[in-house]
């Protein structure tokens, strides 16, 4: 059983890892402000929800998991909003305009 | 595979740090020198200093980054006029001289440390029960160190009544820097509604359990005032009048029960900041708890800078 368990953290985790290793290659790569968000918050959504759910077998208490998924949501919540505001300053110092 | 990560954590410091220094642009090297405060927080994780690394990450990289943001923002005017001013080759040749000499005498410095370091660390974990607290690091820091401690937080007003000095006659008293504006309905007025409660929890959290674990009224203190700037930056609160009594009296009470303590050891336990045996622990309580409004408001007012409009009358 527990083998199993660790198979399903280490998948997770892994898969986490690529997404923020995909998300990195996008900020260095992708052309402009916009595109380099969008890349980002795909790490930070999608690479850190796949590291967190691969951890959460792995506590030792429902205390430590609400601990890491509060962490998760927090961690959503202000890229959210800065990378938002992020795009606004790009937008309003005419990051995009051709 | 962990002295791998150590050893990546360790260029990639020395690369930030490096990187910081040469930057030709200030905020570039700001943005630098706080990615260099989170990694260095990383680094006190793995030596097991979570005291540490929670001040690293949430001073030295949070509010200092901060702050140095708020100093670019005030430089950036006058910083393509300074770019273009390049110093004489021999000042050049003499500055890196300087700073060599200053490195190889810290490292030779560092190399000549005996081993085993001189620690004092054996005699304070048997006597930490005395203190009455749990965590070694608040005991060291209000029952072996409280000097030390006292003139930190009697420094930081100080440095507060720096700042404010440089407010103009008109303007002294009144409300520092200018009120932000943000879109009422926007993200960043939406972020400072949902974030301050949690962050509020936390901080008082962290302050509370500082006693018995690693945290403590620093790292508290610089939550709070943390989201107490992002509900001014987000424009639903202004920045507070500077001759508030309230405010005033919130900056000095810290310090104030901290010596009115010290004052109460030389008769209670023989003393300047001596604590009688039994009264340690609700002693040390009580100065944690009044250094934090006051650092809490010390850093927030170290933000916001000095004060620049006349608040009107009263």
């Amino acid at each position: 059983m527990s083998a199993i368990v660790d198979l399903f953290s280490i998948a997770a985790i892994v898969g986490g890892a690529f997404f923020y290793l995909a998300g990195t290659v996008g900020l260095l790569r992708f052309p402009d402000a916009y595109t380099r968000l969008h890349a980002l918050t795909k790490a930070d959504n999608l690479g850190l929800a796949l590291v967190v759910i691969g951890l959460l077998p792995q506590m030792s208490g429902p205390l430590a998991a609400a601990k890491l998924v509060l962490v998760w949501l927090l961690v959503l919540l202000s890229s959210a909003a800065v990378s938002q505001l992020i795009a606004r300053s790009a937008r309003r110092q005419g990051e995009g305009r051709r | 595979m962990t002295t791998l990560v150590g050893a990546v954590i360790v260029a990639l410091l020395l690369w930030l740090a490096l990187w910081t220094v040469v930057a030709r642009d200030a905020f570039v090297a700001v943005a630098g020198f706080v990615v260099y405060g989170l990694l260095l927080s990383l680094v006190w994780v793995r030596l097991a200093g979570i005291d540490v690394a929670l001040t690293e990450a949430a001073i030295g990289g949070g509010l200092t980054g901060a702050l140095l943001l708020g100093a670019v923002g005030r430089l950036r005017a006058t910083e393509a006029a300074t770019a273009a001013e390049r110093a004489g080759p021999g000042l050049r040749v003499l500055a890196a001289l300087l700073a060599l000499a200053v490195t190889a005498a810290l490292m030779l410095a560092v190399l000549s440390l005996p081993d085993p370091a001189p620690t004092l660390a054996p005699l304070v974990v048997p006597n930490l029960p005395a203190t009455g607290v749990g965590n070694p690091i608040t005991g060291v820091l209000l029952a072996f160190r409280a000097l030390d401690t006292l003139l930190e937080a009697i420094v930081l007003v100080i440095g507060l009544i720096g700042v404010w000095s440089l407010a103009p006659d008109t303007a002294w008293g009144g409300r520092p820097g200018l009120r932000y504006r943000a879109d009422p309905d926007g993200i960043l007025a939406y972020l400072a509604r949902v974030l301050p409660p949690i962050g509020i929890v936390v901080g008082l959290y962290l302050f509370w359990a500082g006693a018995d674990h690693p945290g403590g009224k620093f790292q508290s203190a610089t939550i709070l005032a943390a989201m107490w700037m992002l509900v001014q930056m987000a424009g639903l609160g202004d920045t507070p009048r500077t001759d508030g009594g309230w405010l005033r009296l919130g900056l000095v009470i810290g310090p104030l029960v901290f010596v009115a303590v010290g004052a109460f050891g030389i008769p209670a336990a023989g003393a300047f900041l001596a604590y009688p045996e039994t009264w340690a622990k609700p002693l040390i309580l009580l100065i944690e708890l009044a250094l934090l409004p006051t650092l809490v408001l010390v850093l927030a007012l170290l933000m916001n800078g000095p004060p620049r409009r006349h608040g009107g009358a009263r």
